[in-house]
C-alpha cells in the first residue's frame, strides 16, 4: 500500500487510491500545510490533511470507546441503581437508587461511609510512603551508579528485576517470606537476631500495613530508578566538569545540577508512582486475598469487596465514580501547581 | 557499554571523595540485599523438598532438589495457564502496539480539530481505577455475547481486547515523545521519494523509532502477563491465566511453598529475560519518550 506519487513534486498526475494513502504533507496537516504555495489541487489536499489524522487514530479511538469510555457511561449510571445479585443479568431491570448509593457513600456516621472514609486514608498514607520511599531510594540508586566502576552494569540489571517479576509472582514470594510459622521475615528476627520472643502475624493485624508497603516499595522503587536514571543521562556532562572547575563537591554537585536538572522527570514520575499505587489492586489482593484486613484495606480493594462479596454493585459504582473525582482533582491540582512552578523558572 | 570509556575520561578531572564512595558502597550493598532476598528465596525454596518448606525457615535446602520442578504441571494445570496467558499477551501486544504506532504518528506529525482531547482523554484513562471498568465491562461483554454470539466474557478474545486497551495509553505517549525526536525532514524525503504517509511512516519512521517501538511491545507484554484484577473475574476454567492460575497452590489446604517457588520462577522467566535482554532499547526508549 502506500504507492501514491507526492503532489508537491507532480501535481497534475496523481492516482487516487484508498484514502488511508492520499500523499498529505507529513511535516504537518494544519499551520505547516498554510505555508506551502497553493496550487490547483490545494483544496481536496486539504480535505485529505483534515481526515488523514483521524483515520490513524480510527481503531485507537473506537478500543477506547468500547473498554474506558463506554464502560465509565455504563459505570455512571449503574451508581443511581440499587444493583443487587438479583439484577446482575438483567441490570436494566433494577430499581433506581437516586442519589442513595452516594449519600450512603459519603455519610460518615453511617457504617458504609466510615469504612469507606477509613479505606480512603489508609489508602493516602499508603501511595505517600510507596511514593516517598520508592522516589527516595530509585533517585539515590540512579545517582550512585551514574559513576561507571566495576559491577555498575550487574547491580543496574539486578535492580531492574523486580520490576520486570510479573505481579503475582513477586507478591506471592513476599507472602511465603511473611508467613508468621515458615517464613523468612519472622525466622530472621525471632530465630537469628532475638528481636522479639513472639512470631508476630505480618499478614493480618497492625503489621499488615507495614508488609504491604514494604512489598509496594520493593516492587516500585526499580521503575523509579530507571526512569530517573534515563533522566540523568540527558544532563549535558559540561554542566559537571564547569561545577567541577569552579571547586563544587560531589554533594554539591548533586544538589545544585543534578536535582534542578532532574525536576520536570520527577514532576512525571512522582505522578505515575501515585496513580499506579494508589490503584493498585494485584498487591493486596495476592498478598491477603478478597478481603483485606482493616489496617490494609486499600481503597480498590474496599471496593472489589464491595462489589463482589457483598454483592452491592449499586454502592461499588458509586464509590468507583467518587474515588474517580478525587483523583481527577488531586491529578489537576498537582499539574496546574507543578507546571506554574516550571514556568515561572523558564 | 560503548559510553563507558566516553564517560570514563570526562569524569577524570573530577576525583569522587572517599566520603562518597563510602555512602555508595553502604547504599547500593543494602539496596542489592533488599533486592536479592527475595529472589533468593525464590529460586533455593523451589530447589527444596517439601518436608524444608513446612516449619521455620531454612537459607539452605537441607537436599537440593528439582523435584518442585516436575511437580508443578500436575499439581495444577500449570501448561494450559501458560498457553492461555501466551496466547492472551502476545495477541494484545501485536495489536496493541500497532494501533499505537498509527495514533502516535497521527499525534506527533498532525495539528488537527480534536487532538488534545484525543490526548487528555486517552491519557486520563490510564489514571483510572481498573475496578472502575470491571463490572460495566463485564455487563457490556455479556450483552454483546447474547445479542452477536460473539463470546467475550470468559473468552481469551474478551481479556485481549481489555488488555491491550491497557497499554495503549501509554504506549501512545511514550511513541509520541520518540516520534517527536525524529526530524521531519525524514518524513518528507520518504514523501519526495514516492512514499505515501503510511509508507513514510512504515518504511523509514517505524525503522527509525524501532527502541520506542520495542520498549513499547516489552511494555505492552508485560502488562498483559502480569495483569490480576480482571483475570480473576473474566476467565472461566479454559480460559484461565497464569495469574489467577498461580494462586492456586495456595488456596489448597496443604500449601506447597516450593512448588510454589518454582512455578513463579517458570512463570516470571519470559518476561524477566524478555525485559533484561531489551533493558537498552527500554532506557533508550524512556530517554527519549518519557523523559523530555
Amino acid at each position: 500500500m502506500a504507492e501514491a506519487i507526492d503532489t508537491r513534486s507532480s501535481p497534475g498526475g496523481d492516482p487516487r487510491g484508498g484514502i488511508s494513502n492520499r500523499p498529505g504533507k507529513a511535516g504537518g496537516g494544519g499551520p505547516d500545510a498554510d505555508e506551502q504555495p497553493g496550487k490547483r489541487r490545494r483544496g481536496k489536499r486539504r480535505l485529505r490533511d483534515i481526515s488523514l489524522p483521524y483515520f490513524f487514530l480510527l481503531p485507537a479511538i473506537l478500543f477506547e470507546l468500547l473498554v474506558h469510555v463506554v464502560p465509565m457511561l455504563v459505570g455512571i449510571a449503574m451508581s443511581f441503581k440499587q444493583l443487587t445479585e438479583f439484577y446482575i443479568r438483567n441490570w436494566n431491570a433494577a430499581p433506581s437508587a437516586g442519589l442513595n448509593n452516594y449519600r450512603f457513600a459519603v455519610n460518615i456516621n453511617g457504617a458504609i461511609g466510615r469504612s469507606l472514609l477509613h479505606s480512603l486514608v489508609i489508602t493516602i498514607m499508603y501511595t505517600a510512603l510507596v511514593v516517598g520511599l520508592s522516589w527516595f531510594l530509585g533517585t539515590a540508586a540512579a545517582i550512585f551508579l551514574q559513576d561507571s566502576f566495576r559491577g555498575r552494569g550487574l547491580l543496574r540489571t539486578l535492580f531492574l528485576v523486580p520490576y520486570a517479576l510479573p505481579a503475582y509472582a513477586a507478591v506471592i514470594t513476599w507472602s511465603f517470606m511473611l508467613q508468621r510459622d515458615d517464613g523468612l521475615i519472622n525466622h530472621v528476627i525471632v530465630d537469628q537476631l532475638h528481636l522479639t520472643a513472639n512470631r508476630p502475624f505480618w499478614l493480618i493485624g497492625d503489621n499488615s500495613f507495614t508488609a504491604l508497603v514494604m512489598v509496594a516499595v520493593w516492587r516500585t522503587w526499580p521503575f523509579a530508578c530507571l526512569v530517573i536514571t534515563a533522566g540523568l543521562q540527558s544532563i549535558p556532562q559540561d554542566l559537571y566538569e564547569a561545577a567541577a572547575i569552579d571547586g563544587a563537591g560531589v554533594w554539591q554537585r548533586i544538589r545544585r545540577i543534578t536535582m534542578p536538572s532532574l525536576r520536570p522527570v520527577n514532576q512525571v514520575l512522582v505522578l505515575v508512582l501515585f496513580l499506579w499505587n494508589f490503584n493498585d489492586f494485584s498487591t493486596p489482593y495476592v498478598l491477603f486475598g478478597a478481603s483485606a484486613p482493616p489496617q490494609a484495606d486499600l481503597i480498590s480493594i474496599h471496593i472489589y469487596q464491595n462489589s463482589f462479596v457483598y454483592w452491592n454493585f449499586g454502592s461499588g459504582s458509586a464509590m468507583s465514580v467518587l474515588l474517580l473525582l478525587f483523583l481527577l482533582i488531586v491529578t489537576a491540582a498537582y499539574l496546574f501547581i507543578t507546571t506554574r512552578g516550571r514556568k515561572a523558572d523558564a | 557499554m560503548p559510553n563507558r570509556s566516553r564517560r570514563g575520561s570526562a569524569r577524570s578531572p573530577m576525583a569522587l571523595p572517599r566520603s562518597y564512595r563510602w555512602v555508595r558502597r553502604i547504599g547500593l550493598t543494602l539496596l542489592a540485599l533488599f533486592t536479592l532476598v527475595p529472589l533468593y528465596v525464590m529460586l533455593s525454596s523451589s530447589l527444596k523438598p517439601l518436608q524444608d518448606v513446612q516449619g521455620t525457615f531454612r537459607w539452605i535446602p537441607s537436599t537440593w532438589t528439582i523435584r518442585p520442578y516436575f511437580d508443578i504441571w500436575s499439581t495444577v494445570p500449570l501448561a494450559h495457564y501458560f498457553i492461555n496467558s501466551l496466547i492472551v499477551s502476545c495477541s494484545a501486544t501485536a495489536i496493541s502496539v500497532a494501533i499505537a504506532v498509527f495514533a502516535a504518528y497521527a499525534l506527533s506529525r498532525y495539528r488537527f480539530p480534536g487532538r488534545r482531547v484525543f490526548s487528555v482523554t486517552v491519557l486520563s484513562t490510564q489514571m483510572f481505577p481498573g475496578i472502575l471498568f470491571l463490572l460495566p465491562l463485564f455487563l457490556i461483554f455479556v450483552n454483546i455475547g447474547n445479542s452477536t454470539g460473539i463470546e467475550l466474557y470468559g473468552s481469551r478474545l474478551g481479556l485481549i481486547i481489555t488488555y491491550l486497551t491497557f497499554s495503549l495509553p501509554f504506549s501512545i505517549w511514550m511513541l509520541v515523545g520518540y516520534l517527536d525526536s525524529i526530524p521531519k525532514e525524514l518524513d518528507e524525503a520518504a514523501l519526495v521519494d514516492g512514499n505515501g504517509p503510511v509508507g513514510a511512516l512504515l518504511r523509514v519512521v517505524l525503522p527509525a523509532a524501532m527502541p520506542g517501538v520495542i520498549t513499547v511491545c516489552v511494555y505492552s507484554f508485560m502488562t498483559a502477563w502480569g495483569e490480576v484484577l480482571f483475570a480473576s473475574v473474566m476467565t472461566d476454567n479454559a480460559t484461565r491465566t497464569l495469574a489467577v492460575g498461580l494462586q492456586e497452590y495456595s488456596t489448597q489446604n496443604d500449601v506447597y511453598w516450593n512448588q510454589v517457588m518454582a512455578a513463579s520462577l517458570v512463570v516470571s522467566i519470559p518476561v524477566v529475560l524478555g525485559f533484561l535482554l531489551l533493558q537498552r532499547y527500554l532506557v533508550a526508549g524512556l530517554i527519549s519518550g518519557a523523559v523530555k
